[in-house]
């Protein structure tokens, strides 16, 4: 019985993992069968030229630039809002406080809320300012969007470190600053980790972006000018009755699976080199 | 490596430390010290003054503010507002209890000892330059220097002096501990606390640490915390029996051991309880 128990659950263990693992593979047979063909140099160096929805040439460049743009901007604001709101929440506040609940619980909320609100908002609050779609305004909706990503995932480190470590440093006559400073060694790798699910969640993400950063065909040189980013061009291309433009939005999904790849695994290397003295 | 080894071992520590002038109390001294947590009076109206360059040993059933009262030492409460403390507490004559207290100045005087081994996130040697660069020591060479010392004094050198750049994680459990001593005899203090520090180790390795602390004596005074009596009939010159928040007992060790006067004290170090 016993026995036959433990072999219901290895193959539990075995077939989701092996699901997970197929749909993987599936979807990127299908971003590789569809894309690579139409992925060319040309594709990622040029902007759109004239007829370009059309079948005609050029490449999607605008997008690309814009959404390495709208991410480094906006993983950028909301680290420097989520850091210092992470060390308030652990360090200041005490581990049980109720403040510190609610925070949580709003940051989890804000977590679950769907992207096409974020964008709403920011477009209404931009309306309100009386601003266009911009780079600047799809910045700040991203922002919104990925500061409960990060905070909920920084804390989640932050939660383990030991209060012996403020204790040792403290005790040793530290300041409060000084204490920060070590205690933000041991958050790097989770920093680290935080950066890559908001870059994740942030650079694929349409809704947030469709009324607030718009789309152009060339790259922004102005905060205050639109910006295309690569989940549109995908959006927009793929809706195209024309079989050779759908395909070019395969090689625009190839081409933004890499990006995040390629900044996944350097954001892993760094992490992994940050977290060498870890605790 | 080799030849900055040499060279280090001929220049001599630093054996006078220009502690309390014009102070003739003990180091550390408690008058009347009441501490409450919330509404819950855990030390209750403790007087007690420390022999300096000695051992003594806080023992007492678990609960009974033993581990508190080694707290308030170096405000480590501080952060805790729940926590309200009346009474006087001297170290070297400062109040550290009163407004104008800096609490840095006042914690860079002792070097604390945890019951588990906390290594700063950074290599061996990083570790034990910690505090003399938070104090503004500068210089590759002078620093290394102090890392000499006291990994000597602690007995670690020769384990570590092969890998001072590595994580001090990667160390084992007893050897983290000698470096957090290591740790806290870097910042030159006058008095060593040490929170159950061997509670957490394996027998040979709280050997070592008890015989450390034997050795240390004369140069500083050492305040443990401990829960295993035999420990405290080990290494204790002074030892001091808490019970409810309350000190009992205080005497050299001969005197509590072999003759207690309070019937508690008794009680308890014939194991009457725990």
């Amino acid at each position: 019985m016993k026995k036959l128990e433990e072999r219901i659950f290895k193959f539990l263990m075995i077939g989701s993992t092996a699901l997970i693992l197929s749909l993987l593979l599936y979807i990127l047979y299908i971003i590789l069968m569809k894309g690579l063909p139409s992925l060319s140099w040309e594709m990622i160096s040029q902007i759109p030229s004239g007829g370009f929805y059309l079948g005609k040439e050029g490449g999607i460049l605008n997008a690309i630039m814009g959404s390495l743009y709208l991410i480094f901007f906006s993983v950028l604001i909301s680290l420097c809002i989520s850091v210092p709101v992470v060390m308030y929440l652990n360090f200041t506040l005490r581990r049980k406080s109720k403040l510190a609940a609610i925070a949580r619980l709003t940051f989890d909320v804000l977590f679950g809320i769907p992207s096409i609100v974020y964008g709403a908002f920011g477009f209404t609050v931009m309306i309100y300012f009386g601003l266009q779609a911009s780079l600047f305004g799809g910045i700040i909706a991203i922002t919104l969007l990925i500061i409960p990503v990060m905070i909920r995932s920084i804390d989640e480190v932050a939660i383990l470190i030991p209060n012996e470590l403020i204790e040792a440093t403290k005790s040793l006559g530290a300041t409060n600053y000084e204490t920060i400073k070590v205690v933000t060694r041991q958050l790097l790798p989770g920093i680290s980790t935080a950066v890559l699910l908001s870059i994740g969640r942030g650079i694929g993400d349409a809704a947030t972006v469709l009324f607030t950063a718009g789309y152009t065909d060339s790259i922004p040189s102005s905060l205050l000018q639109p910006t295309a980013s690569l989940p549109l061009a995908i959006f927009f291309q793929l809706s195209s009755p024309i079989e050779e433009v759908q395909n070019r939005a395969y090689s625009a999904a190839l081409v933004l699976t890499i990006i995040i790849l390629i900044l996944s695994f350097s954001a892993r290397y760094f992490s992994r080199r940050l977290s060498k003295n870890k605790i | 490596m080799e030849i900055l080894t040499e060279t280090l071992i001929k220049v001599q520590p630093k054996q006078t430390r220009s502690s309390k002038p014009g102070c003739d109390k003990p180091h550390i001294e408690v008058e009347k010290l009441n501490l409450y947590i919330q509404d819950n009076h855990i030390l209750k109206n403790i007087s007690l003054s420390i022999p300096d360059k000695s051992i003594t040993c806080i023992i007492g059933p678990s609960g009974c503010g033993k581990t508190t009262l080694l707290r308030t030492f170096n405000r480590l409460h501080d952060d805790n507002v729940d926590v309200r403390i009346t009474g006087k507490l001297f170290v070297d004559c400062e109040d550290i209890y009163a407004k104008d207290a800096e609490v840095t100045h006042i914690r860079k005087k002792m070097g604390l000892l945890a019951q588990r081994p906390c290594s700063l996130p950074m290599s061996i040697l990083d570790n034990v330059v910690y505090g003399p660069r938070l104090h503004g020591i500068r210089g590759k060479h002078k620093l290394h220097e102090i890392a000499y010392h006291q990994l000597s004094a602690v007995g670690l050198w020769d384990e570590v002096k092969d890998r001072l750049k590595s994580p001090a994680s990667k160390l084992s459990i007893g050897q983290q501990q000698r470096l957090c001593l290591a740790r806290g005899l870097a910042v030159e203090p006058d008095i060593i606390l040490g929170d159950e520090a061997t509670s957490a180790l394996d027998p040979i390795s709280s050997k070592t640490i008890e015989e450390l602390f034997v050795s240390l004596k004369d140069k500083y005074t050492i305040v443990l915390v401990t829960h295993t009596l035999r420990q405290a009939k080990r290494i204790a010159d002074y030892v001091a029996f808490m019970y409810m928040g309350e000190l009992i007992e205080f005497g050299t060790a001969d005197q509590v051991f072999n003759n207690p006067k309070h019937k508690l004290t008794q009680e308890y170090i014939s194991g009457g309880f725990s």
